[in-house]
């Protein structure tokens, strides 16, 4: 996916400006805040799960060579293969050749974010092969030609209306006279569109939420069922997954999944929770006759072992964006990559270089409450100003904020001098200010008095009256 | 109290409590005394906490004050710092900055271990419920981000302010959001940003509130500068202001 990450600041402008999208992000606002806190109330070891699936995730990153490997044994000695990926273009050819040996010509599949990386529709499409997205947003979203903008929800950003209008631009066999005013009737067409492709596909391809090393089974979790339809009715089963997402054993799934849903729609349990272990054994009723796992580094596994490595715990569930009053503003797409929302601000640099998104890890005012929320417990302000530093020292953002970081640290560090550079300047905004308590402008203010006054100094410093007084 | 030793706090002003807003720095110093056998002690060394080059990614700048703050500040038994995001810096990112410095990794986490938010010291460490103070209005009160998910601080300041004579309190609704200063964010992203205290202000006037109140200077000038911008009677002050009975200053953004 071509990244607009380093546009941040057009992107959110445009957002800000976009009623549709502001109407379709109250839902984000509100729903997703209070479903989550009522299933934490619910759950008193709700913290204490959390410490042991940040713990877990700790353990895998420490040991997660030996981990993929017993994964690996394990799903050969199930029938199935595993293809190591380094890079997005190893994946892309690693999944076209098993589509074109199989003859493929449609290939539906179920939600995965690793595949919006690594950009396997435009490759396939491109190659004459026609994905199908079959998660209900994720078939909105296609069908508009736009990629997520959220890790759970990708169509989010998407209103009811606007849903209605594309199902009218691009169904045109259906009649136009038909209802559509009902959330259901929406849901009821993409039903009845999706059926007949999920029986044509030749080749299903799901990403996992988890990869169990030592069963050999990968899982997935959906509240549509659209997952279960695309691993088991096509011949062949693809699963796209990053490295980072191998847990010991289904005992260790079982703890992962209980903070995953809570933490990403409030549910208890998702509607569907898949568990794939190898293609069809003789005897079984259905299932692919193969089964692949395609693992995809995409530079995972450099961030072991450095100040980044704590962001591989992620679980996608989304909470973090849904805390977010960054993405509760602009949304996902202005975040221009893959991810958006706190956890992309963290992992879009990791993954295409901070000098292409420096602007993300910038926007946020380090509020905390992902952190907060996070059911691993990933310390994303941390890593945002970890990755300011990394563009600090590389000088991704130009010189005047550098020299004016600079010249305060040297007032600062400067007390005599300090007090009185502060005296003289206070003293000035204080006078000027003192009749109507507050400045609508002021020169080098604007970015400040643009949409709120500048409330003057009461005209002398602290440690000047202390002085004073003493 | 006969026979304590009296304690030694010094007080971290913070900057934007020097330049813009002083009477905030007394009442630190009154309420500070009045709550124990505490004698309080503004050291001359002090300027800024490090935050403006720490959240920028200027790390070098970042550590030269940080030396300097826990220099200046090591030798007391407490240390108070009338702002959430300052006391924050102080005892959450301190340890963290300097843990790769021998000469000062024990001394920050020493510091840090007894730095506290002004409220905080009133209630956990001076266990003080002594307010007398009256202001006979009702107020709202703004927590923030740092306070609250840093610090952890929460009742603090609605236990004291649940003393304040004539004073009544209106919960702010959703009130865990950041009103969106956010240091040099809210210059950096003032669009997103404007957003932000527009919500936030929005659920200070549903209130029906005369007064704000907040332990943060940053928050305050926002949120005094929004409502201002917008005409709102709603007035905007430091919660130590009206702790000490020291609210008589125009509130912050009022001409005198």
């Amino acid at each position: 996916m071509q990244s607009t990450s380093h546009l941040f600041k057009d992107n959110a402008a445009r957002a800000l400006n976009d009623a549709h999208l502001q109407q379709a992000l109250t839902h984000v606002r509100t729903k997703f805040i209070t479903k989550r806190q009522d299933a934490m109330d619910a759950l008193p070891e709700f913290d204490a799960l959390r410490d042991a699936a940040r713990d877990l995730k700790n353990h895998v990153l420490s040991r997660l060579d030996e981990y993929l490997v017993e994964f690996e044994g394990n799903v050969v000695k199930n029938g199935g293969r595993v293809h190591w990926c380094a890079t997005p273009a190893d994946a892309r050819k690693t999944i076209l050749d098993i589509c074109r040996t199989a003859g493929a010509k449609t290939v539906t599949k179920g939600k995965t974010m690793v595949g919006e990386e690594i950009g396997i529709n435009d490759h396939l499409a491109a190659n004459g092969i026609e994905p199908i997205e079959t998660d209900l947003g994720e078939y909105i979203i296609q069908l508009r030609n736009e990629p997520p903008s959220h890790i759970i929800a990708p169509s989010v950003h998407v209103t009811r209306d606007q849903v209605e209008a594309t199902f009218r631009k691009i169904h045109t066999d259906l009649d136009p006279n038909r209802n559509l005013t009902e959330p259901s009737s929406l849901l009821h067409e993409a039903r009845v569109k999706l059926r007949g492709r999920f029986l044509v596909a030749d080749v299903g391809i799901t990403g996992a939420n988890f990869l169990i090393a030592n069963t050999g089974s990968t899982t997935i979790v959906t509240n549509e069922g659209n997952g279960d339809l695309t691993q088991t009715l096509p011949r062949i089963h693809i699963v796209l997954a990053g490295i980072e997402k191998i847990v010991p054993s289904l005992q260790d799934a079982g703890l992962l999944l209980r903070v995953l849903a809570r933490s990403a729609t409030g549910q208890e349990m998702s509607a569907y929770t898949t568990f794939s272990t190898g293609p069809r054994r003789p005897g079984d009723v259905d299932g692919p006759d193969e089964f692949h796992v395609v693992l995809v580094d995409n530079g995972r596994s450099k961030l072991l072992g450095t100040e980044f490595e704590e962001m591989l715990r992620c679980i996608r569930c989304g909470a973090c964006l849904n805390h977010c009053p960054i993405y509760h503003n602009v949304g996902g797409h202005a975040y221009g990559w893959v991810y958006a929302g706190p956890i992309g601000a963290i992992t879009t640099p990791a993954l295409i270089g901070i000098e292409h998104a420096s602007p993300l890890p910038e926007a946020s005012s380090l509020c905390g409450r992902c952190e907060q929320v996070c059911p691993v417990r990933i310390p994303i302000p941390k890593m945002l100003r970890h990755w300011r530093e990394e563009a600090f020292e590389r000088r991704l953002h130009g010189n005047r904020a550098r020299w004016a970081l600079k010249a305060w640290a040297a007032l600062a560090t400067r007390p005599a001098l300090y007090r009185l550079a502060m005296r003289v300047g206070v003293g000035v905004l204080g006078m000027l200010g003192s009749r109507r308590g507050r400045f609508s402008s002021l020169p080098l203010a604007e970015a400040w008095t643009r949409h709120r006054d500048l409330p003057a100094p009461q005209g002398r410093t602290f440690m000047a009256m202390y002085r004073g007084k003493k | 109290m006969n026979g304590t030793p009296r304690k030694q706090v010094g007080l971290f002003v913070t900057c934007l409590v020097d330049l813009y807003r002083p009477v905030v720095g007394f009442a630190a110093i009154a309420l500070i005394e009045r709550s124990g056998p505490f004698t309080v002690v503004v050291p001359d060394a002090q300027t800024c906490c490090g935050q403006p080059g720490y959240n920028s990614g200027d790390k070098e700048s970042a550590l030269a004050i940080a030396r300097q703050v826990v220099q200046a500040f090591e030798g007391f038994d407490h240390v108070v710092v009338p702002s959430g995001s300052c006391a924050g810096m102080i005892k959450t990112h301190y340890p963290e900055l300097l843990a790769g410095d021998p000469a000062f990794a024990a001394r920050a986490k020493a510091l840090a271990d007894k730095t506290y938010e002004l409220t905080q010291f009133l209630r956990d460490v001076a266990q003080w419920d002594g307010v007398y103070s009256e202001f006979a209005q009702t107020v709202t009160y703004h927590d923030s981000c740092s306070s609250l998910r840093e610090l952890q601080v929460k009742k603090q300041p609605r236990e004291l302010l649940a003393k304040v004579g004539g004073l009544k309190f209106k919960e702010l609704p959703d009130s865990e959001p950041c009103c969106g200063f956010g240091g040099t964010f809210c210059v950096k992203f003032p669009d997103i940003s404007n957003r932000m205290v527009e919500d936030k202000v929005a659920n200070i006037e549903a209130t029906g509130a005369d007064v704000v109140l907040a332990a943060d200077m940053g928050c305050l000038l926002n949120i005094a500068g929004k409502l201002k911008r917008k005409g709102s009677k709603i007035e905007a002050r430091h919660v130590a202001e009206v702790l000490a009975g020291m609210a008589q200053d125009s509130a912050i953004g009022e001409g005198q």
